[in-house]
């Protein structure tokens, strides 16, 4: 809960206020705060100063197509300070914007802020790029690269939404990411099947969540205690094994099939989008498919709006008839088998052997998409997709040498999800109930 | 296709642990009925109903419909045999439209278990007509008006083709109109063939559209009634002796006037203004009591007053001095003492020993703290001096607070608000919750606070416990002032204040004000507070 | 039991089972004793089933007492880790495999070869955490005790920065972060400063606590400012302060001179912790502080304005709002006063133990911390008793690998499972046959729910 508790002082009434006349029962739009106009103009104005004029006036120049396209594009060439000055100028037109919109007492509509970001991490492409030593990347291979790192944070936030919108916190998705990279390692690599593989980390998942359904259900441990302890136990789990099982015969237990690319014809050689829908991993193909079935499901079916409401107010769903520590705890293991899915991709797809913490604390950075991304599972798509960016840029950036240092490219969803959850990039409300035990009677 | 129902309840028993919440309970509810379970707070109603709505597993006694046994799992049971419940705290989903939280539960889909939400809506719409409900289907539930809300519950059931309706105090959170208004809607009810099952300790309500009345006291069927008998046999039959309401209380001699409040308002997060404009002073040795029905701003009002409440403007002054923009701290320094209307929220601390809760706001003064450092022994010795003086049952004083019974958790309160001197005194919901014994108790500490040259300032939404206490009373209605009015003012005249209604504007009712108060102080609807 | 409720209350209370809390909180408080200022109260953001298992009951033997009181559940829980870690430790030795091969021809054979993988194990871990009998020396034969004391410095300093913020009602995941950030400040002054014997180790110890202290205290003040919940952001901020150290570790001035690995400097002589019992054990000053530290809490919590306005926030945040407590400074000190806590802990390492400073320098302390003010049911001495115990865990896992090659992994698992048993009583009681009878945990836990949910989300 929040202790937002500040010490009183006299307001000055809204004049006129219209709501007056009608009663305390009937209720007003919230009032419009300062804070996102007053935000983004102040991230306009860091765009223009830094991205814009300090800009150096280097061409920065980004690669669109790549060689396997049926037909290719052009390279985008960006003088650095041009392109900054006209990006930083169109936030700062998005961030006027608001700023009249506050007036008329109207919100930010949510495009405003989406384009904001969309515009503000391009001039900022455009800056780091047109600073480095070789100021010249593959747009498409940045891109394509940042899917390919957001898959296990799709899926950890899949399985933040499921817990999460049912009312448990799920701490412990890192663990679950583990337990799935571990199981899909080992038990491809025993059966020499990978598809089997596969099956086995969402089990694992499903495992590890049963834990979290049972003591926070069962027996009524604080979901945040239960998910910590976790984490550390499938890590101390997996280290003990891969100490004692794989690294003993690690031709029998630790070199796991992979899991192919698969193109599809035609449509993966479509400049920039090719790669990224069309030439996926089969767990690549199952992450767009569970955000979309995750999404219908949650707000199109009969399940969703159970799901729902057992996260939103379980004693009125109990009343209904519906029985709520059920629903918790089969919704808390499909989310853990969601999350074993994505720590498939860690053994399976990314690398071809499994290691000590190969999730890498990436369970964490999952759990910040999921509040980024506003606990729905659109959302959490794009922040993680905005998080693999991030992650894929940093490596980019230490090749191509850029005077921005990769430590502060990798600090960035964490320092972003401090913003988001401190309101200042929107109020953020989970769901009501989450992470309070539903007790009968 | 109207099928009527009649419902058993047989040699109910309910215990939680050691606690026997129902003890062989009968009742039977015909079809086509109002039938009223009247009863204090915690005499075992909900808890019966819960039971029968099958949320509770019966320790004893069963169930029957049309004469044979039932045996309910779970609410969807009991929904499937025609019962249906409006619970006092709404079940609603705040965050789902109306549509959302009729379907849930029993969601009409399409194939693969898609939401169909199109056809509960025009259920809705129907049942809206019907009964002349004004509910929109796509309405957010948090957005609408208490009254509203109860509506879409009763829509909830209805679109479940509830044959038997639980209400359980259902007229609590409204106001006198819209309780009339649900009152016509019980018997349009009724005549469609929906037997009600009534829950309320509100006499007058229940005399007006019961058909029977069973009377429920500390978990037993204590007898059956006429809705015709009189409300003093009622009231005495409810708690369980002859009701005396006249507390012995001097006429008040009131001083100066010390407390000042001055076109105070209120700015709810939402931008409401919840107060509005209200001006009034207390003078010492004066009880002014404030009358309205919940929500009306009243928790604002004290929250303003201690400096709980951040957007506020006007004036209050105490002695002179300006209390508003002052830290909660410094409030109660200056010698506010506060009984909140909610104890266990906001009064004690559960967890917290009997002792450490008697000195939740002192703990950092002498004699109980010097600097930094708190004497445990001091704690002690003061725990044990208010238990005395204001008969505190715990076991001891290193029991935690939670652990005590409603009754004397505010006792606990009362004594630590009461152990210092004060220059005013503000208890809301006093006695809200609390046993019989303990009130009388409560209400003669609270005269005597006053008699001691204290200003007290009482919230309550019970009428009985305004005209009990005061000795003038100001109503509110939606954050305004209605009127101050004397204390003998009868209560039609307030009842129709706490709808919005002035005094000026009933003028014909004034004139019998003082008979009308006198009348209503012998049929006392006893001591019960909601 | 049903004497303390006298009928007269029996039909309300059973109607209104929110404030019917459990008689485990009233035995409890009434047990402890009659300083009622002091020990009375159960912390308020430990698991809400730590009591949950003491419910309505009869006439309360003292042999009862004795086996469903919490004391005996977290014997019972470690014992429970211990067992599960030694079927594990079984489950991967060969000769236990080569042995269940025959296991129906010689049962026998199977199982004498789990005892002794098992045993093996855990002789190691107790020879290389208390006592080695093969050390030549009394001095050698008590220097595993002194290890063990060593690793727990740093455990009980960041488990009570842990369990301070849990009796205010928050989740501090913060202590790594606090540990890195204190550790940066401390081994700055330790290596960029040169200044006397004594004002230099002052220095670097106040360097640290300052440290811990504003990298907790800035998550207490977003959280009082915003709302933000503080799991979420001292998650983040360990992550912020890790990357943050990594960057330092590149830059010149953290970055030995001539040398381009991520290492600092050596501190300073005169800015380390002196040994405690001469140079042959590492054992130093910053346990001794630690026990100060403890004193110190126990203290603040239990005999303190500060600490009861902190429990109070804890327990109920509104409640203690309406008596006049700041609770927006409540949650910025709480969480201060929790980093610098933290904070020595990073003094112990930079100063006390690895005087250098590395990326590894919290290595899994902070996380570590968290159980440890978890299974010491956020109490500071039960604190200091787990800390020892893990730090024992830790002394001992090393020789434990290097004796028998059971990986030090072992230890988070008995670690982890320890503390979730510790939460579940009743599962600890269910296994070993105690549960005498039905019991209703769930109605304690929810009033103890109503009362402390306060931090958690």
């Amino acid at each position: 809960m929040s202790t937002k508790l500040s010490s009183p002082r006299p307001g000055n009434p809204q004049p006129g206020d219209t709501s007056n006349g009608t009663g305390t029962n009937v209720v007003s739009a919230k009032p419009v705060t300062w804070r996102t106009p007053v935000l983004l103009t102040v991230f306009g104005l860091i765009a223009l100063v830094f991205f814009g004029l300090l800009a150096p006036h280097q061409t920065a120049s980004f690669g669109i197509s790549t060689g396997e396209d049926f037909f290719q594009l052009p390279a985008l060439a960006v003088n650095a300070f041009a392109g900054g000055i006209v990006l930083s100028v169109l936030l700062l037109g998005l961030a006027a914007y608001a700023l009249f919109l506050k007036t008329k007492d109207r919100p930010a509509p949510g495009w405003l802020t989406v384009t904001f970001i969309v515009l503000f991490v391009a001039a900022f492409l455009i800056w780091v790029v047109g600073g480095a030593r070789t100021p010249s990347i593959s747009l498409a291979g940045l891109i394509a690269g940042s899917v390919t790192l957001a898959v296990p944070l799709v899926f950890g936030s899949l399985s933040g939404v499921l817990c999460e919108r049912v009312g448990v916190v799920n701490i412990a998705i890192e663990g679950q990411l583990l337990g799935g990279a571990f199981t899909a390692a080992i038990v491809a690599s025993m059966t020499q099947n990978p598809f089997i593989g596969l099956l086995a980390a969402a089990v694992a998942g499903a495992v590890v969540s049963m834990v979290l359904a049972v003591f926070s259900i069962k027996y009524l441990v604080n979901q945040i205690i239960v998910g910590v302890v976790l984490n550390v136990l499938v890590s101390g789990v997996t280290g003990f094994l891969f100490s004692t099982v794989m690294q003993e015969d690690s031709d029998q237990f630790n070199s796991p099939p992979g899991l192919d690319i698969i193109e599809i014809p035609v449509l993966s050689s479509i400049p920039i989008i090719g790669p990224i829908l069309f030439r996926q991993s089969l767990v690549g193909y199952l992450m767009y498919i569970a955000v979309l079935v995750v999404w219908v499901g949650l707000f199109k079916t009969r399940w969703g709006l159970r799901v729902r409401a057992v996260g939103e107010h379980p004693q009125a769903a109990d009343t209904l008839g519906i029985n709520v520590n059920a629903t918790r705890f089969w919704n808390v293991t499909l989310g853990g088998a969601v999350a074993g899915i994505g720590g498939s991709f860690f053994t399976l797809v990314a690398i071809d052997s499994f290691t000590k913490e190969i999730s890498g604390g990436r369970g964490f950075i999952a759990l910040a998409a999921l509040i980024f991304g506003r606990w729905n599972p659109i959302g959490a798509f794009f922040a993680a997709l905005l998080f693999g960016f991030a992650d894929n840029l940093q490596s980019i950036v230490t090749i191509i040498g850029t005077p921005v240092p990769s430590q502060f490219m990798a600090m960035l969803p964490y320092l972003v999800t401090v913003l988001a959850v401190a309101g200042l990039v929107g109020k953020s409300r989970g769901p009501a109930a989450s992470g309070i035990p539903y007790v009968k009677g | 296709m109207v099928r009527v129902l009649k419902l058993e309840l047989r040699g109910i028993t309910k215990r939680f642990g050691t606690l026997l919440a129902n003890d062989h309970i009968d009742v039977v509810v015909e079809p086509g009925q109002i039938h009223c379970l009247l009863g204090e707070n915690g005499a075992g109603k909900s808890t019966l109903m819960n039971v029968l709505y099958g949320l509770y597993e019966p320790s004893e006694g069963e169930i029957l419909i049309d004469d044979k046994a039932v045996a309910f799992r779970g609410p969807g049971d009991a929904m499937a045999a025609g019962i249906g419940m409006v619970h006092q705290h709404f079940m609603l989903v705040p965050v789902f439209s109306v549509a959302e939280n009729v379907a849930l539960g029993a969601e009409p889909t399409k194939a693969a278990g898609f939401l169909n939400l199109e056809e509960t809506r025009r259920r809705i719409k129907e049942i809206s007509d019907q009964y002349g409900f004004d509910v929109d289907p796509d309405a957010l539930v948090e957005d609408l008006p208490v009254g509203v809300q109860q509506r879409v519950e009763i829509i909830k059931a209805l679109v479940r083709n509830a044959k038997v309706l639980i209400l359980d105090e259902p007229t609590a959170v409204l106001t006198p109109q819209e309780t009339d208004e649900l009152l016509d809607i019980m018997r349009q009810l009724k005549a469609g063939g929906t037997s009600i099952v009534f829950i309320s300790h509100k006499l007058r309500e229940v005399k007006e559209v019961s058909d029977t009345i069973t009377v429920i006291r500390r978990g037993k069927v204590v007898g059956t009634a006429d809705p015709a008998a009189p409300t003093a046999e009622l009231a005495s039959m409810m708690v369980g002796r002859a009701v005396s309401l006249t507390l012995d209380k001097a006429p008040a001699q009131p001083k100066e006037k010390t407390f000042e409040v001055r076109d105070l308002t209120v700015i709810a997060s939402n931008g409401q203004h919840v107060v509005d404009g209200l001006s009034f002073d207390i003078a010492r040795g004066e009880i002014l009591a404030v009358a309205g029905v919940q929500g009306n701003g009243q928790t604002e009002l004290t929250e303003a007053i201690l400096g709980l409440q951040d957007r506020v403007s006007g004036s209050i002054r105490l002695d002179g001095k300006e209390l508003l923009g002052r830290s909660v701290k410094e409030v109660l320094h200056a010698g506010v003492g506060f009984v909140p209307e909610d104890r266990k929220v906001d009064g004690l601390v559960g967890t917290f020993s009997v002792a450490e809760n008697l000195v939740l706001d002192l703990y950092d003064k002498p004699p109980f703290a010097k600097g930094i450092s708190m004497s445990p022994a001091k704690i002690l010795e003061n725990a044990k001096a208010r238990i005395g003086e204001f008969d505190v049952r715990t076991p001891s004083a290193a029991a935690a607070a939670g652990t005590l019974s409603g009754g004397n958790q505010q006792k606990v309160v009362m004594a630590r608000e009461l152990s210092r001197p004060l220059r005013l005194f503000i208890a809301s919901q006093p006695t809200r919750g609390v046993d019989v014994g303990s009130i009388e108790f409560l209400h003669r500490r609270i005269v005597a606070e006053r008699d001691q040259g204290t200003p007290v300032m009482i919230i309550s939404t019970e009428l009985d416990e305004v005209m009990e206490l005061a000795d003038r009373i100001a109503v509110i209605y939606k954050g305004k002032l209605v009127g101050i009015v004397p204390g003998g003012t009868s209560r039609d005249v307030l009842g129709l204040m706490m709808a919005g209604i002035p005094p000026e504007e009933h003028a014909h009712t004034t004139g019998q004000a003082p008979a009308a108060a006198t009348a209503s102080t012998s049929d006392a609807e006893g001591n019960d507070h909601v | 039991m049903s004497d303390k409720h006298p009928p007269k209350h029996a039909a309300e209370e059973g109607s209104s089972k929110a404030h019917r809390a459990a008689p485990a909180a009233e035995e409890t408080a009434a047990v402890v004793s009659v300083d009622t200022a002091g020990g009375a109260m159960e912390p308020s953001a430990v698991p809400a089933t730590a009591q949950s298992g003491q419910l309505p009951g009869g006439p309360d033997t003292l042999l009862r007492k004795i086996f469903t009181g919490s004391g005996m559940v977290s014997v019972l829980a470690v014992l429970l880790a211990l067992i599960i870690g030694g079927l594990l430790i079984a489950s991967t030795d060969k000769q236990v495999a080569t042995t269940s091969t025959y296991i129906f021809a010689r049962p026998t054979d199977f199982l004498a070869a789990v005892w002794n993988a098992v045993t093996r194990s855990y002789i190691a871990l107790f020879q290389g955490s208390v006592f080695n009998p093969r050390g030549n020396s009394v001095a050698a034969q008590f220097a595993p005790f002194m290890e063990t004391l060593t690793i727990a410095t740093p455990l009980i300093t960041a488990g009570l920065g842990v369990a301070l913020a849990f009796r205010a009602g928050l989740f501090n995941i913060g202590a790594q972060g606090q540990i890195i950030v204190a550790g940066i400040l401390a081994a700055w002054v330790g290596f960029a400063l040169h200044l006397p014997l004594g004002l230099h180790l002052l220095l670097v110890l106040v360097a640290g606590v300052i440290g811990g202290a504003f990298w907790g205290g800035l998550v207490g003040l977003l959280k009082a400012r915003t709302g933000a919940h503080e799991v979420i952001l001292t998650i983040m901020f360990n992550y912020i302060a890790l990357y943050f150290l990594r960057y330092l570790l590149n830059t010149p001035a953290f970055q030995r001179p001539g040398e381009t690995n991520p290492i600092s400097p050596i501190l300073d002589p005169t800015a380390v912790y002196p040994q405690i019992f001469g140079t042959q054990y590492r054992l130093h000053l910053g346990f001794l502080l630690a026990i100060a530290a403890t004193v110190l809490v126990w203290w603040l919590l239990n005999r303190s304005t500060v600490g009861f306005e902190f429990r109070a926030v804890g327990a109920n945040p509104k409640a203690a709002q309406t008596a006049g407590i700041n609770v927006s400074r409540s949650t910025i000190l709480v969480m201060a006063i929790a980093g610098g806590l933290a904070g020595m802990s990073g003094v112990a390492q930079v100063a006390g133990t690895e005087k250098v400073l590395t990326d590894g320098v919290a290595a899994t302390y902070g996380f570590d911390a968290i159980t440890v003010a978890l299974l010491g049911r956020s109490t500071p001495w039960g604190t200091f008793a787990a800390g020892l115990l893990f730090g024992a865990f830790r002394a001992g896992a090393v020789q434990m690998q290097i004796q028998t090659g059971t990986p030090i992994d072992i230890v988070l698992v008995v670690q982890s499972l320890i503390v979730l048993f510790i939460a579940a009583p009743p599962l600890v009681r269910a296994v070993f046959g105690l549960n005498p009878r039905r019991k209703k945990p769930a109605r304690a836990a929810k009033f103890r729910q109503a009362a402390t949910t306060g931090g958690a989300a």
